[in-house]
């Protein structure tokens, strides 16, 4: 495997895009009632990513990072600031955006070309048409010759590439993937990694990747923005001069290692003091009971 | 070993026919030794020579098809309303908050004994033995379509949210599919409830299919025909339940 060269990691990288941005989220603020009070999941975060960029978004547990995706794909109202997809402002699932979720997703009762070619049918598209659309997708997640089998039938990580072409098959301009690899074993999520990287390349994919493995964010992401435990604020954003095209074999290079290890610094202390939160919760839980 | 053995097409239904049989014989042997009482339970060999005198005699064939003619019209009442009413009650909250725990009283409630209401409304008639399977049926496959709805899981809602799917298409594209299971669940409870209330008032009433048929051979204590007409209710069972279960093949082929 060639050296990869080590590139500074930038401290103080820019949360806007170089390039004109196709998505803007402009200070978002999100509270929850609950029964402790107000709850501030998502606190001022701004970020724009321009178009096939490939941004990754880590934090501990509980640092607001599905609240996010849930206010950018329009899933979540009731949130303070604008969310624009290429000038327009969201106020509900947007066309333009597709979104992967973290669960197991796909419909059991459709099989795998069904299931890819879901949003076409929903599009109106003629028969035909949608079958030969859903199958490019279909092979590009690497699953031909399982177009007829269920989704019962398959592996997690199949089930979660059928998921990954239903939503590529509605040609979105913006992915925005929560945690999509999280319930897979590691060697699977570094292969579906590859995977990703290669559908990016291929489709000049603008991305958003909601994680809270470092690896998994280093492996895929141009920039990687930092959040902090509870609320969840912009702690850093680090720029990913890793060179493309990236592979699974780059998590073996020391400058790979090095963007692992920062990253870590920065979260260590946001995942402590998260963990100290969840053993307080406890702690107070049990008092009542 | 076992994985295997059960996945042999033939061995499943040989089998259960097989003890089928064996229960029968046993059943057979225990008579004719005493242990049973035989002006009681009759012996299987006198039921199955029964058989051609209760089809003959006593136009089993016409009664069997009255009968299933009565639970499939029951069987679509229920299902239409049944499914329908568990609809509404997922849609719009205070009607389930005002009617779910009533809904599941009256699944749990002997209703055949409002028949004579029924003669009254009816007549003494095939209407009325329908509309007391339709009442018997309705409230567990209500409760049961409510129950798949709101079951389904959050994720594959959001997915059709995230591609802007319009109520309607939310609903028969994701929301109805993902329950059908719980619904047939439903609707074999439905359906088992249904068949129960039409044989029982078509005994009660004398009026009617199988019930009746069966009524008049006990009256007349003839142990081994009404055994054997029983049988026939079995067979209305099973058509109901083999055709409920190609109905979910045909809408949902995998699970």
């Amino acid at each position: 495997m060639p050296a990869v060269p080590f590139e500074r990691i930038d401290a103080n990288a820019p949360k806007t895009a170089r390039r004109d941005p196709i998505l803007v989220v402009d200070d978002i603020v999100k509270r929850f009632e609950t029964p402790d009070g107000v709850l501030t999941a998502v606190d001022h975060v701004s970020l724009s990513i321009a178009p096939g960029e490939f941004v990754g978004v880590i934090g501990p547990s509980g640092c607001g990072k599905s609240t996010l995706f849930n206010v950018i794909g329009g899933l979540l109202d009731g949130y303070e600031g604008t969310v624009r997809v290429a000038g327009e402002r969201v106020r509900g699932p947007h066309p333009a955006v597709g979104m992967i979720f973290q669960e197991e997703s796909t419909f059991p009762w459709r099989n795998v070309i069904d299931n890819v070619a879901f949003p076409l049918e929903i599009a109106g598209l003629p028969k035909a048409e949608r079958y030969e659309r859903a199958r490019r997708f279909v092979k590009l997640v690497g699953l031909d010759g399982f177009e007829r089998r269920y989704p019962a039938e398959l592996s997690g990580g199949m089930r979660q590439r059928v998921s990954m072409a239903r939503t590529l098959a509605a040609q979105p301009k913006i992915l925005l993937m929560d945690e999509p690899f999280a319930a897979l074993d590691e060697q699977t999520r570094l292969l579906l990694g590859d995977k990703v990287l290669q559908i990016q390349q291929q489709l000049k994919q603008t991305t958003l990747l909601i994680t809270h493995n470092i690896t998994e964010a280093v492996q895929l992401s141009d920039r990687i923005v930092v959040m902090t435990y509870r609320p969840g604020k912009v702690k850093r954003v680090v720029e990913i001069s890793l060179p493309r095209p990236r592979s699974s074999e780059i998590v073996s290079s020391e400058a790979f290692g090095r963007y692992v290890a920062q990253i870590w610094s920065d979260l260590r202390e946001e995942a402590s003091r998260g963990l100290d939160d969840e053993e307080s919760r406890k702690l107070r839980e049990a008092d009542t009971r | 070993m076992t994985a295997t053995l059960a996945n042999n097409r033939y061995l499943p239904p040989a089998l259960g026919i097989g003890s089928l049989i064996a229960f029968v014989a046993l059943v057979e042997l225990l008579i004719r030794v005493g242990l049973i009482n035989r002006f009681i339970v009759p012996m299987p060999s006198d039921i199955i020579a029964a058989f051609p005198r209760v089809i003959v005699e006593e136009h089993v064939l016409s009664r069997f098809l009255l009968t299933a003619a009565e639970a499939f019209s029951a069987s679509i009442l229920v299902t239409v309303f049944g499914v329908a009413g568990g609809v509404m009650l997922y849609r719009y909250q205070l009607l389930r908050r005002a009617t779910e725990t009533w809904v599941a009283a009256i699944a749990a409630a002997p209703l055949v004994l409002m028949y004579p209401l029924y003669l009254v409304i009816f007549g003494r008639s095939a209407l009325t033995i329908v509309m007391m399977g339709f009442t018997a049926g309705l409230a567990p496959v209500i409760l049961k379509t409510l129950e798949g709805l709101s079951a389904t899981r959050r994720v594959l809602i959001n997915v059709g949210r995230s591609f802007n799917l319009t109520p309607s298409q939310q609903f028969w594209k994701i929301l109805f599919p993902a329950a059908l299971p719980t619904i047939f669940v439903g609707l074999r409870l439905g359906l088992i409830f249904a068949l129960i209330n039409i044989v029982g008032v078509e005994f009660l009433i004398n009026f009617g299919g199988l019930g009746q048929l069966i009524n008049e051979l006990a009256e007349r204590y003839d142990l081994a025909g009404t055994y054997a007409a029983i049988c026939f209710v079995i067979l209305v069972s099973i058509c109901v339940f083999i055709l409920t279960e190609r109905l979910e093949r045909w809408l949902r082929p995998v699970d």
